[in-house]
């Protein structure tokens, strides 16, 4: 669905001491990265390379798979079949993209298991935005607007990322994120332009909830990222964060006004010498304190992601079981 | 969606027509809305997209079915007005798939008995004198093939894989089981559907039902339950007590917001 | 090549009992058209496998056809040895129609 820069972590120590060997093979490596070449799962990477690319793509799936449960809250209640099953499909899609992710990073020597292993723990991070609840309908067509919007923005330029099996997950993943901004902004815009007063309402509230949580997912400005420059340098990380979040600012502003919506930030208005929307100053102790995990949902995403997994733990070992029966049958015969 | 329409329940009309297909419309209804609540929640990621997928066929020909019972009934009732606006004894699904999910082997063993099921049911009804409910059934029953697959493979692999597992499903099968007489009970409604060639009696399906069934369960080491005395009434608008959750949960947006355009 | 190369890990999943096996999924999506790998998944049978691969691979209409590997049973070309393997190709011009220059009358051939 869409992956906030992960840039969060703790600035890793390189290693220091390195064989003139590995600083030959670093620098063809650095060459290739240069010449705008692909790196394949079974190509020689730095170790650095491979780790960061562990974390960001299995952070990404976990996002995905954390992802389900704000909009999944909806699907019992959405308010026609159509709705719900678009509600479906869309959430499903969301599976589906922490399933390609998941595999990407699979080709970089972790499994499913010791990713997932990582999140129930607490270890890996995932993208804060979805620790804010959903606490009305309107809410799932502004996701779908703004906080697709944000996702879609941040993954074109992964379609292009030096490692190829993200890469190509990514350009699967945007081919089909493109209905998600697509069928939240309809959804809004029949509420806006046909739906009652009631229904404006409940529109515009959720807009007032979700538009800075939104501006949050592009990360902290770029003068605060620490791992920003040698993500750079590798291919894995295009655009900076102040850059993308600009052009979604531009994006939206304009976006807002089809809708008929308020932006709640006084200070947006568009600077005709930039040649961009100035915006109001981002609260960043509030995305430090969710992303420390004390935002309004932190502690439930997590328990329902473990509580699924536990629970279906007993399936997991059935579905091998009756395999294992299977084959021994199979060599029997 | 008529904007400003009165959002009290609707009245539907006795028609056995129409009520022979409530049955069949509302049973893939509230059964799509079951397995919806697995999204985000399954044991693995593959099922998860797996289970979407057979809750998005069955909301798919829940719509289509509907939508022919309003045209039937000619009180322009559409999909919606349907599927939100009645009063719950007016829904006319089995019993079965409006009680709760339970465990993993619960859902399959509920989704093999009804994809086997609305399999044996599509395939009749795509012969039907009403020639637009025979083409939906024609879209279904490859569905329903599917589906019965897909929940088959499971039942076995769950009958036959771990104790455990065993245990669960054959814990499943005897609630199940309860259930299952209310599917092949007649009355006046079905013998119209037979007579005017709508469509089979319910029935009518009951041996080849139990043949494919039985056939699964035997592969799974599963013992059939005995003949239960237990009667559900769902099919005739008497449901069990988690009836009325479910249709807070799905009506609750349409009578909260009258008149709403979504 | 030099062996001196280090290779690189490769993906796990073999040895963890509890972990369900990778498997390739390459999809056809029109008949005469090659079947192309489109992704991996995760079951424990060949039967899952392909379900699971129709569940996540085809909802868009993508594809008529499904063949599912599991992972471990691929063969690769070592990325080590793509020079020895793939170099020798790029001066056989002559293998490739554009070689050959013919009058425009005839140049269709």
């Amino acid at each position: 669905m869409y992956t906030q820069a992960m840039d969060t972590g703790p600035k890793e120590e390189r290693k220091a001491v390195r064989s003139v060997e590995e600083a030959e093979l670093e620098r063809r490596f650095d060459t290739r990265i240069d010449a705008g070449e692909f790196i394949e799962a079974k190509d020689w990477m730095p170790e650095h390379y491979r780790k960061t690319l562990v974390r960001q793509i299995s952070q990404h799936a976990h996002s995905e798979i954390v992802g389900m449960l704000p909009e999944g809250n909806w699907i019992s209640r959405a308010p026609t079949l159509k709705r719900k099953a678009i509600l479906l499909a869309k959430v499903q899609d969301e599976a589906g993209h922490g399933l390609y992710l998941y595999a990407a990073a699979e080709t970089l020597g972790t499994s499913r298991d010791q990713m997932l292993d990582a999140l129930h723990t607490g270890k890996a991070k995932y993208s804060s935005i979805f620790n804010y609840p959903s606490l009305t309908w309107a809410d799932m067509g502004v996701i779908g607007w703004l906080v697709d919007g944000a996702a879609i923005m941040n993954q074109v330029p992964l379609t292009r990322c030096s490692y190829a099996p993200y890469a190509r997950a990514m350009v699967r993943v945007c081919r089909e994120e493109s209905f998600h901004q697509r069928q939240g902004f309809e959804a809004l815009l029949t509420m806006m332009t046909k739906g009652t007063e009631a229904q404006r309402a409940m529109v515009q509230d959720a807009v007032n909830r979700w538009w800075w949580p939104s501006l949050m997912m592009f990360g902290p400005p770029d003068s605060e990222s620490t791992h920003s420059e040698q993500s750079m340098r590798w291919g894995i990380k295009r655009i900076g964060n102040d850059e993308l979040r600009q052009k979604f600012v531009d994006a939206a502003a304009e976006q807002a006004k089809v809708l008929g919506v308020s932006l709640p930030d006084p200070e947006l208005k568009w600077n005709e010498a930039r040649q961009h929307h100035d915006f109001g100053a981002i609260d960043w102790s509030e995305f430090w304190r969710v992303v420390g995990g004390d935002g309004p949902c932190n502690r439930e995403r997590l328990a329902a992601r473990v509580k699924a997994w536990e629970e279906g733990a007993w399936v997991r070992e059935a579905a091998l079981a009756h395999a294992r029966k299977a084959v021994l049958k199979e060599s029997a015969a | 969606m008529k904007p400003g329409l009165d959002m009290q329940s609707i009245r539907v009309s006795s028609d056995p027509a129409v009520q022979y297909l409530l049955r069949l419309g509302d049973t893939c209804l509230i059964l799509a809305q079951r397995l919806g609540e697995w999204c985000g929640h399954a044991p693995v990621l593959e099922e998860d997209i797996a289970l979407t997928n057979m809750a998005l066929d069955l909301l798919g020909q829940a719509r289509a079915v509907l939508t022919r019972a309003g045209e039937i009934e000619t009180r322009g009732h559409d999909e919606d007005q349907l599927a939100f606006l009645r009063d719950e004894r007016d829904y006319l699904n089995l019993t079965l798939v409006e009680l709760p999910n339970g465990d993993f082997a619960f859902t399959v063993l509920r989704n093999f008995a009804m994809a086997s099921l609305l399999r044996l049911l599509w395939e009749q009804l795509a012969a039907s004198s009403d020639t637009e409910l025979g083409a939906i059934a024609g879209k279904a029953v490859k569905e329903a093939r599917y589906h019965r697959q897909h929940a088959a493979d499971w039942v076995v692999r769950l009958g036959d894989g771990t104790e455990e597992s065993a245990r669960r499903m054959q814990d499943a099968l005897h609630r199940l089981w309860l259930y299952v007489p209310e599917f092949f009970e007649a009355d006046a409604v079905d013998e119209y559907a037979a007579s005017s060639g709508l469509g089979p009696r319910w029935a009518d399906l009951r041996d080849a039902w139990l043949a494919e069934t039985t056939a699964v369960f035997d592969k799974a080491k599963l013992q059939l339950p005995p003949e239960p005395k237990f009667r559900s009434e769902g099919k005739r608008g008497r449901h069990s007590e988690h009836m009325g959750y479910i249709l807070a949960d799905l009506q609750y947006l349409q009578r909260a917001y009258p008149g709403g355009v979504w | 090549m030099s062996s001196t190369l280090t290779p690189n890990p490769s993906p796990s999943g073999r040895g963890e009992q509890s972990e369900w096996p990778l498997w390739e999924v390459f999809v056809r999506s029109k008949a005469g058209l090659d079947h192309k790998h489109c992704g991996s998944l995760h079951a424990t049978d060949p039967t899952m496998a392909i379900q699971l691969a129709r569940d996540v691979y085809t909802r868009r209409q993508e594809g008529t056809s499904i063949w599912v590997v599991r992972s471990d049973q691929i063969v690769a070309s070592d990325p080590g040895e793509k020079a020895m393997y793939f170099d020798p190709m790029e001066d056989k011009i002559y293998r490739h129609p554009t070689f050959y220059e013919l009058p425009k009358s005839v140049d269709h051939i």
